[in-house]
């Protein structure tokens, strides 16, 4: 017969471990005696064997029983641990992918994004420790010294901050929509919609902060640009709300950005711009590779992003897209000044601007499988709200 | 419309609703009728299922004494694996110098609630002519100790050095030390009762067709099966096991000694208010 010896170790001090591995390696039926000098062991013993399916024989014999067994009959692995698997399980649950699940347990509701085709990009894992290696902190990566702008270019930058903060208040939005619908399986998925959404939240922080940094409040909020960003959260399919956000919103956005890092009047907006932009590239370099790999696979889905598109263009068919008050306002800071040659400078850099944004939707489109003409026609139903 | 077989159980926790929902769920699916009315007390349990308003009653062990005085005939149809041969331990601290339950004369000494088995009358039982100052500590009165939370105040008081002494089921000793209650080696057991059953499934004469079906049910049930081991697991056993009469006995004369029962099941104690 086997014997363990607790020694001085009771069970109510960590010696369960020392019998737990001493009964795994016994068949049901084998026995097992326990040696221990602890006072309570002889009593205790009796709760533990009793708990556990095992029985006592005399005073310190435990006959193996066969719960182990039976706990463990029908489990099944979460998928491979290298690789997520083409249908994710409900009752699979939150488990580790490659966990052993026991059986019985509550199925996970609501995470019907659980296909592999509908989620999986095989960059995520990549763009993910990009995104985590590069976090950063608004306090120390700007230097928030209030700049000395004339008043009418500060209300210009106020005015420009307070459309972008709408803007990523809707791109934290939309990802956390589906982010708790996509089966956890796919974690790497998961992971970087976690990022893409901690990084919108430090964006509209530092929006914030840059539009309040001289003492003024924020400026207006269109109409027009609260329906376009509104159609955005109703989109209820994850590839075209994707689609329509990252691919050609934030696409857009990255001339959008990029050109205030050029035009800045200030070091603050010249800084926080180049900062978002580096985080949205890399938003939107996912998008282009998830659905990549979706239009790939599926030729099908080519013709739902385009019918998206058209649904969200017609829905915005009649709202007046970009406000003036920001357009304007991105004239003046292109301007920078009040001179007729200033403000035709603007108005150029605006419009190139636009058809840079355009270009780089065209050829977003086009990776996307688009052919040219197709592209083409696509970018010019996009929002004039940019985003 | 017929009745269908109808159990009692007493809400002692939440966690019952979630039990006897599930089971209910897997017995209904096997094509038994089956539903559940739950109690906040076990005496009124006691009484419908003598009076018939119930067909089988989830009874404590004090509730199963009492039922069986007021109905002769009632027979203990199922139990769980986990309820036979428990013992109840009567505790001090370890640098005591109680060593016997002798020891323990004119000493306090405190207890679950009035109405517990294991926590107040089997230990008061087993101290029997030992004169002690009785603490009891009243949580859950009329869930006959299924409620912790007497027991767990009674181990709080002898750790703080309020009482001399501490009763408890041995289960709960060795929850009490790995929860830090009373923490490992701080106590030392000096008496310990005879192994005891504690609940079962009584019905109080021959079983009808559906409560036959209902027992078998009950022993069919299969760990192995996930849609009953969460209940299982919730409910603290890993089988269900024939009922039997014979781990009562220490319970009936305790009843008798401190006249919680008369012989006819009519509540005596006049400190209980269930």
């Amino acid at each position: 017969m086997t014997v363990v010896d607790l020694g001085p170790v009771g069970l109510d001090h960590g010696g369960h471990l020392l019998l737990e591995r001493a009964v795994a390696g016994l068949r049901p039926g084998q026995q097992l005696r326990i040696e221990g000098t602890d006072p309570g062991l002889g009593l205790h013993l009796r709760v533990w064997a009793r708990q556990r399916g095992h029985r006592i024989e005399g005073d310190r014999t435990v006959v193996r029983g066969d719960l182990p067994e039976r706990r463990w009959a029908g489990t099944q692995r979460a998928g491979s641990r290298d690789e997520p698997a083409g249908q994710a399980q409900p009752g699979w649950g939150l488990a580790a992918r490659g966990a052993l699940v026991e059986s019985g347990g509550p199925p996970l509701l609501g995470v019907d994004l659980d296909q592999r085709e509908m989620v999986w990009s095989e960059l995520a894992s990549k763009l993910y420790a990009q995104a985590a290696a590069n976090q950063w902190d608004p306090a120390t990566a700007v230097d928030w010294s209030p700049p000395d702008l004339p008043s009418e270019i500060e209300t210009a930058v106020v005015q420009t901050m307070t459309y972008l903060i709408e803007n990523e208040q809707a791109a934290l939005m939309v990802p956390a929509r589906f982010l708790g619908r996509i089966h956890p399986h796919y974690r790497e998925i998961v992971a970087f919609l976690a990022t893409q959404i901690a990084d919108e939240a430090r964006h509209v922080e530092v929006f914030t902060r840059r539009a309040a940094l001289c003492g003024h409040s924020p400026g207006i909020s269109g109409a027009g640009g609260r329906a376009s960003l509104q159609s955005l959260l109703e989109e209820p399919d994850w590839a075209s709300a994707s689609f329509l956000l990252s691919v050609l919103g934030e696409g857009s956005f990255l001339s959008l950005l990029s050109f205030l890092e050029q035009y800045a009047p200030d070091p603050v907006t010249a800084r926080i711009s180049h900062l978002v932009l580096a985080d949205e590239a890399r938003h939107v370099a996912f998008a282009l590779g998830h659905l990549g790999e979706h239009v790939t696979a599926d030729a099908g889905q080519r013709d739902r992003l385009r019918a998206a598109l058209e649904r969200r263009h017609d829905t915005l068919a009649k709202t007046a897209g970009l406000s003036p008050a920001v357009h304007d306002s991105l004239i003046l800071i292109a301007a920078g000044s009040w001179t007729p040659a200033a403000i035709q400078g603007g108005w150029d850099a605006v419009q190139a601007l636009q058809a840079d944004m355009d270009e780089g939707r065209r050829r977003r489109l086009v990776r996307l499988g688009f052919d040219e003409n197709q592209a083409a026609e696509l970018s010019a139903l996009h929002t004039k709200n940019f985003m | 419309m017929t009745r269908p077989a109808t159990l009692g159980a007493v809400a002692y926790d939440a966690k019952v609703v979630t039990i006897w929902e599930g089971f209910r769920r897997w017995l209904r699916q096997h094509d038994l009728e089956f539903d559940f009315v739950l109690y906040s007390h076990y005496e009124r349990q006691v009484e419908d299922l003598v009076e018939g308003r119930i067909d089988v009653a989830w009874n404590s062990p004090l509730a199963w004494v009492r039922t069986r005085r007021m109905a002769p005939g009632a027979q203990p149809l199922v139990m769980r694996d986990t309820d036979c041969d428990l013992t109840s331990v009567v505790v001090v601290r370890a640098d005591s110098t109680v060593t016997d339950l002798a020891g323990l004369a004119n000493r306090k000494v405190a207890v679950g609630a009035v109405d517990s088995p294991q926590a107040t009358l089997l230990p008061l039982a087993l101290i029997g002519e030992v004169p002690v100052q009785v603490r009891r500590f009243e949580v859950g009165v009329g869930l006959h100790g299924d409620h912790i939370g007497g027991e767990r105040d009674a181990a709080r008081a002898l750790a703080a050095g309020e009482v001399d002494a501490a009763c408890m089921i041995d289960a709960s000793h060795l929850l009490f030390a790995t929860e830090g209650t009373l923490p490992a080696g701080t106590t030392r057991i000096v008496a310990r009762t005879d192994p005891f059953d504690h609940c079962n499934m009584t019905v109080t004469g021959s079983p009808s067709p559906d409560l036959d079906r209902f027992a078998s049910l009950l022993l069919e049930m299969d760990y192995a099966d996930p849609r009953v081991r969460p209940l299982l697991d919730l409910e603290g056993l890993t089988r269900w096991v024939p009922g039997r009469t014979s781990g009562y006995k220490q319970l009936e004369a305790a009843v008798d000694r401190f006249g919680f029962y008369d012989r006819r099941g009519r509540v005596t104690a006049d400190d209980y208010q269930p």
